[in-house]
């Protein structure tokens, strides 16, 4: 074979440099910085690597084949707000090329991070000297029998979205298992569709790690008086094929002895890193890949951001997956930080959620369930479906959660990260907890 | 030169015409309860507060923002929201330390001070003085960042 000069990285952002190809095994190209998955954290972190980096060369590798897109964004696809170009990420056309970013559509199979080489499906490699893992989560299939068949579907992709869109249509009855965070957007999308749904939760309550008892019971009420069938504390025992019915194929059993015909099931039982690839690569890892302050990991020039990263947490910095789109782009900002040079420690993540039930707009933030030898201001409106709790640790707020309130709770993330101390305050806010944003400018902008 | 609105509440009278002209520009209607822009008031102090977006640096808003939605007015400086990619999903709203960005339900989607492409209306109603649209580096700016570090995820490094 005679030699072959392959330019590997083809324009002048730096590191570009000519390969040859004797013929043998074809050279690896090399990149100042290897950023693999490109969803929200990946594409924050090349973003701010470029910001803070004019000339390194940048590789973006992700596995799906559409352009970098928010699996957030799913649901406005489901009801048709948007189409599928309206999920992805940046609406520019060319946004990566113009800025010397090269995407590319490929999956990591492993990394070998003594040669600082990440392997590729199609058998090639390249290599780093900076690397960010940013390949997300998987949601949880789970050892619940019959979930593997035809018309059984996760709410996680794009691909899993065009699924949905063909199944659910009007009146089709339609299964959700699970009303934590994402099954409970996916439940929103799926009414709006006009759907006959059913959701059926193990947990006592909707939202369980979102909202506590009286919240998560609102909500439940809420959705019923919409027409939706909303099961909490029970089971799904089996799916089981449904004979005879070319509508409703699927049969769902449930562990009171209901059995529920559904055209559609969609599974919404949570979510876990995405560790596969990893085997190999000697990296600490418990429930996600664990990073420290710099969201470095345990091998100096690898870095983890967003759904796959256990990174510390805001509050007692215990390492924490935190598997929401801020702390995804957060962390990714810091990491591009950390992976130019620029020392940045990274103040934790905390969590916090924004959730439309049908119209009935619920918040939580952070310690919303409070810590111990904490004390909480709660104000509650059960027929006008209101509901406000905030949480204390002495003079600071830690946490809140809210229900039927959308104005300036933002303010609740900057009182909390702020660290703010609320003096008199704090006794104003337990008699009226809706004084955020007067406490917020009383204590913090003076 | 960028300008920015300057805001000083010492002045504040509680008028609340900046929210009148705020709603009457940007929705068509005398409505405070639209306005971009609030009168905050601290009865027991005699103090008013008008508070609003100061367009700051990290663009909180933008950064979460799932579909690109929080453009940077090239000419204004002004963090805008794109009506056509805004999919409604209020992330911004709780990633906002600040609180100034906002679910607008009949609209289905969020709202923010956009400095009235450069010429805004509540800086010209004010009566009193309160409301400036002034050169950015004489504002508050400078109390904005360093206020933006202590709530920052990262000490503001970026630059
Ligand atoms: C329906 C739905 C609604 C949601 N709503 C909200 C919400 O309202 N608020 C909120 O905060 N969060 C929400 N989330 C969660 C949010 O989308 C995630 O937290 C966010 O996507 C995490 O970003 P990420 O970049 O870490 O991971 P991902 O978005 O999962 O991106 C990771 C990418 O890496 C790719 N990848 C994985 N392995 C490899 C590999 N080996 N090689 C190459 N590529 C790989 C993946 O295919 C994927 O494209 C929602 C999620 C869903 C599914």
């Amino acid at each position: 074979m005679i030699g072959l000069l392959k330019r590997v990285f083809g324009n002048n952002m730096g590191q570009a440099q000519e390969v040859t190809d004797t013929g043998s095994v074809a050279a690896d190209a090399v990149y100042r910085y290897v950023v693999v998955g490109a969803g929200p954290a990946g594409v924050s972190v090349v973003e701010n690597l470029r910001r803070n980096d004019a000339e390194g060369s940048i590789l973006l590798l992700g596995d799906e084949p559409e352009p970098p897109y928010s699996r957030m964004a799913i649901p406005y696809l489901l009801v048709g707000k948007v189409g599928e170009t309206g999920t992805h990420l940046r609406q520019q056309e060319n946004h990566y090329q113009a800025l010397g970013i090269q995407l590319r559509n490929a999956r990591v199979t492993g990394i070998d991070a003594a040669a600082r080489r990440v392997a590729l499906s199609d058998g090639s490699g390249v290599q780093y000297e900076q690397l960010c893992l940013a390949t997300g989560a998987l949601p949880i299939r789970p050892p619940v029998p019959g979930l593997d068949q035809k018309r059984v579907h996760h709410c996680w992709t794009l691909k899993d979205a065009r699924h949905i869109i063909e199944l659910a249509h009007e009146g089709a009855n339609v299964v959700l298992m699970g009303a934590g965070f994402i099954g409970c957007i996916i439940l929103e999308a799926l009414a709006l569709r006009g759907v006959n749904l059913t959701v059926v939760e193990m947990g006592d309550r909707m939202v369980p790690r979102m909202l506590d008892p009286v919240a998560g019971t609102l909500l439940k009420h809420w959705c019923q008086e919409r027409g939706v069938a909303v099961h909490t504390s029970t089971r799904i025992t089996r799916v089981e094929p449904n004979p005879g019915n070319s509508e409703d194929t699927l049969l769902v059993d449930l562990d009171n002895g209901q059995q529920i015909p559904a055209h559609l099931v969609v599974v919404a039982a949570g979510v876990k890193s995405n560790l596969d690839y990893l085997q190999d690569a000697g990296l600490a890892v418990d429930q996600g890949i664990l990073v420290n302050e710099f969201l470095r990991t345990s091998d100096p020039h690898i870095y983890a951001v967003g759904d796959v990263a256990q990174g510390p947490d805001f509050e007692n910095g215990d390492r924490v997956v935190h598997a929401i789109q801020p702390t995804a782009t957060d962390h990714g900002r810091i990491a591009a930080l950390n992976m130019v040079g620029k020392p940045t420690p990274y103040r934790g993540s905390m969590q916090m959620n924004v959730l439309d039930t049908l119209g009935l707009i619920s918040v939580s933030f952070g310690e919303w369930d409070g810590v111990p030898g904490g004390d909480q201001a709660v104000l509650q409106d059960q027929q006008g479906y209101r509901y406000m709790r905030l949480e204390f640790d002495g003079e600071r707020l830690v946490g809140a959660q809210c229900v039927g309130r959308t104005n300036h709770v933002g303010v609740i993330r900057g009182l909390i990260e702020g660290r703010v101390a609320l003096g008199p305050w704090k006794e104003r806010l337990k008699k009226n907890p809706h004084l955020i944003m007067d406490a917020y400018l009383a204590c913090a902008q003076r | 030169m960028q300008k920015s609105l300057h805001i000083i509440p010492e002045k504040c009278t509680g008028c609340t015409q900046c929210e009148i002209a705020c709603s009457m520009e940007h929705e068509g209607i005398f409505s405070s309860s639209k306005s971009r822009i609030r009168v905050f008031k601290f009865h027991d102090e005699g103090r008013f507060v008008p508070y609003t977006c100061t367009q700051c640096a990290e663009a909180w808003c933008q950064r979460a923002c799932p579909t690109g939605a929080i453009d940077i007015n090239a000419r204004t400086g002004a963090k805008e929201v794109l009506a056509t990619a805004c999919v409604g999903c209020k992330v911004c709203t709780i990633a906002c330390p600040f609180g100034t960005i906002n679910y607008v339900p009949d609209s289905g989607k969020v709202a923010k001070c956009d400095l009235c492409g450069g010429d805004p209306a509540c800086a010209k109603a004010c009566p009193t003085g309160a409301i400036l649209f002034i050169d950015a580096e004489a504002t508050g700016f400078e109390k904005m960042r360093a206020w933006a570090a202590k709530t920052d995820t990262g000490a503001s490094a970026t630059a």
